[in-house]
């Protein structure tokens, strides 16, 4: 066994894992790492803050379903990080982030770029490690991938002080680990699944609510089954969009704040809910203790911490979704049948309310708008293609106007909504999956946070589309100024600047300003085909709000329709 | 969590003190995670105490905890979710050996006030660990209610400083931790 760094550790642990990016920026801390990458074969993407070197690891981890990797230097570099971490910790999103330290005589004397960024991302960690020899660090490694990748995937941080990475010694890279205190892989509860498919079976107006964790767990074919089967109609939450394909027949989209008003209706009058990989968050539900009041609610989940957080159940269920499915599927008689009358009623119920608000909800009427810019794209765009968003607007019009066919090919900030995310992550999307077009559905706003990802999307040759509904505000502020503030706008106009066009040119991208429908549809054309990143700036009417709309407090019943 | 509703102490929804017996990993920054869990998701601590226990790379924290029974189970399941822990159990008080040691300095100018000090002290099965002219500090090893109600007994006299430990506990009997 020869000698070796501590930072060749670190890589060689990383090679290992079978690591093909590393999204990252260099610094005073992090230099013997930086000098290792050199001799790896690990392809490392330069970004241009650290923030979006997080959303990049994260919209790769998203996509891949597996765990992203970012670096960043001490202080700043690792205060950087800490949005884009929190961001996948609300969406249970695997990355492992590497934070170079200041030596360790140094810390706790205020050193340069020294920060504790361990006590700082513990709340939006599911762990952290700070290796104090160079041979602890393959080991960190490996129960860092593991524990971000099993059970409830989130992110885990490695701090290395840099005389760790400078320090050679003997190092042994372990095949095997176990993380004492640490276990992800509860089998489901079987009793408890007969439960939930008694009161499943009995119920006469059942309702299917997808979260994310469908998508984590990959449980697409396991969840459409279960509905077909029992011909359950699906609504699912916003992070929960695409787990089940929204152009079919059972399918009712997100519910919530700014949830489909059938879907948000439909639930109301269910007598039976089944959250599959969900966790009745407020934006999702409204109000906790309206919701789901005086009807069965049946819990699939892998995090035991979620069962009864918000909301009471009465079957809890936990474990993998794909396997407590595949139980209760397995649990349903094969000579059960539907109660044919009954649950024709229940789908009529459905097409009812889909044509009534068809019909009352009142298209905003302009030659370009959001909605019909993101029918367009659908129109257009492959259906394997990947669609992120960035937060305010923008992302509540895709929930709503844009239907997500192919499971597992949309994601979004859900959780802690940052502005800023959906850019750099689409990078990391499309780094995962280079063979299909990736989307992000954009206001100027949000781009304006992190639009310097350009650099990166054109010289590593990484190209997305940023459809970017352009209407000069921070558009859902403004709206809400206009509802709950009368109208008293407050630090909201953004005027129009910069000129994203020019933006996207002198990054080497490309930039399409669109004055008509025509004009879009040309354009996604040739930003489908183009090479390099292209800026789709679609100027929309300020006024357009987004509706239906829950106000926050209230519940999903107190739904506006309209202005 | 099934397992553990047996031991919980009452099923109504009004604030009662519980004891949890937590066995965590005996390495640096775990209190931190501890403490910042019970801030973070606003769970409030009456008193923790940590101490190593029988295998050298496990510590055991007693935390005592006011809480509604339902708070109680998601702080169960947070604790256990969290990675440095190893066991949660939740201490029946009829069924646990519970303690704190508390030392309690008062204001004792006159001898009679010693004495009287010294006697309540001894029904209480206290010791006496310092006399200064002005001032008496006694020990006091017991549940907190007792150690409460000595404190009242002596307030009077004038109390100048408390220094209590927190509970530490064990479940009576052969009941072992499952490690």
């Amino acid at each position: 066994m020869s000698e070796i760094s501590g930072a060749t550790a670190l890589l060689t642990a990383l090679e290992k894992e079978k690591v093909e990016y590393i999204f990252g920026l260099p610094g005073g801390a992090n230099l013997p790492i930086y000098d290792a990458l050199v001799d790896s074969n690990i392809r490392h993407i330069l970004v241009r803050h650290e923030q979006s070197a997080a959303h990049m690891a994260d919209g790769y981890a998203r996509i891949k379903r597996k765990a992203g990797v970012c670096f960043a230097t001490s202080g700043p570099g690792a205060t950087n990080l800490v949005t884009g971490i929190a961001t996948a910790y609300s969406d249970s999103s695997p990355i492992v982030a590497v934070t170079g330290q200041v030596a360790l005589p140094m810390i706790g004397k205020d050193a340069f770029q020294e920060i504790d960024i361990i006590g700082i991302i513990n709340p939006c960690t599911k762990y952290s490690f700070q290796p104090r020899q160079a041979s602890e660090i393959p080991e960190a490694v490996k129960k860092s991938f593991y524990i971000a990748e099993s059970g409830r995937p989130g992110p885990v941080l490695i701090d290395i002080p840099k005389d760790v990475q400078q320090q050679i010694a003997k190092i042994e890279f372990p095949d095997y680990i176990k993380v004492r205190g640490y276990s992800p892989n509860v089998d489901p509860d079987l009793s408890e699944i007969n439960k939930a498919c008694e009161m499943l079976l009995k119920a006469e107006k059942p309702i299917i609510m997808a979260g994310g964790g469908v998508i984590l767990s990959g449980a697409f074919s396991e969840l459409q089954t279960l509905a077909e089967l029992l011909s359950i109609p699906v609504v699912s939450t916003f992070k929960g969009k695409g787990a089940f394909p929204e152009n079919h027949q059972l399918s009712l989209g997100p519910i919530g704040m700014h949830g489909h008003a059938e879907a948000n209706r439909m639930i109301l009058e269910a007598d039976c809910i089944v959250a599959i990989g969900a966790r009745f968050s407020d934006r999702t539900v409204g109000r906790f203790d309206e919701f789901g009041k005086d009807i069965n609610v049946i819990h699939f989940d892998i995090d035991p911490a979620e069962i009864g957080k918000n909301k009471s159940v009465n079957a809890a269920i936990i474990g993998d979704l794909k396997s407590s499915l595949r139980a209760l599927i397995k649990m349903i008689p094969k000579t059960f049948r539907v109660n044919e009358e009954i649950s024709k009623q229940w789908l009529n119920r459905k097409k009812e309310l889909v044509s009534y608000y068809a019909d009352s909800l009142k298209d905003y009427s302009r030659e370009i708008t959001a909605k019909k810019s993101l029918k367009k794209l659908r129109e257009i765009l492959p259906m394997d293609g990947i669609v992120t968003t960035e937060v305010g607007q923008c992302q509540m019009w895709t929930s709503l106007h844009f239907d997500v066919i192919s499971p597992g090919t949309f994601f979004s900030s859900t959780g802690l909504g940052t502005m800023g995310f959906g850019f750099p992550a689409s990078i990391g999307a499309k780094a995962a999956r280079k063979d299909v077009t990736v989307v992000d559905i954009a206001g100027d706003g949000s781009f304006n946070m992190t639009e310097n990802s350009l650099a990166v999307s054109v010289l590593e040759g990484l190209p997305v589309i940023v459809f970017l509904l352009n209407n000069f505000m921070l558009g859902m502020v403004a709206q809400w100024q206009r509802t709950f503030y009368n109208r008293r706008y407050s630090g909201v106009h953004l005027k129009n600047c910069p000129d994203y066009c020019k933006i996207a040119e002198s990054y080497g991208a490309q930039g399409i300003r669109v004055q008509s429908m025509d004009e879009l549809e040309k354009a996604i054309k040739t930003a489908i085909k183009s090479d390099v990143a292209t800026v789709i700036d679609i100027p929309i009417d300020p006024n357009e709000d987004v509706y239906p709309f829950v106000a926050p407090g209230t519940g999903l019943k107190d739904m506006v329709t309209g202005a | 969590m099934s397992s553990n509703k047996s031991i919980f102490i009452n099923n109504n929804n009004s604030n009662i003190l519980y004891i949890l017996s937590v066995i965590v990993e005996n390495k640096p920054g775990v209190l931190f995670r501890i403490t910042n869990l019970f801030r973070s998701r606003n769970f409030n601590i009456e008193s923790i105490t940590v101490g190593i226990t029988e295998k050298p790379d496990l510590s055991r924290m007693t935390i005592t905890t006011k809480s509604d029974i339902r708070t109680l189970e998601q702080l169960v399941k947070q604790l256990k979710k969290t990675i440095d822990v190893i066991q949660v159990s939740v201490l029946d008080k009829e069924n646990a050996v519970y303690r704190e040691l508390a030392l309690i300095k008062m204001n004792a100018k006159d001898p009679t006030t010693r004495i009287e000090i010294a006697n309540f002290a001894s029904i209480y099965r206290g010791n006496i660990m310092d006399i200064s002219n002005e001032t008496i500090t006694v020990e006091l090893i017991g549940t907190p209610d007792k150690i409460d109600a000595f404190k009242n007994l002596v307030s009077s006299y004038g109390i100048i400083q408390v220094a209590r430990t927190g509970v530490s506990a064990l479940p009576r009997g052969g009941i072992t931790d499952e490690l």
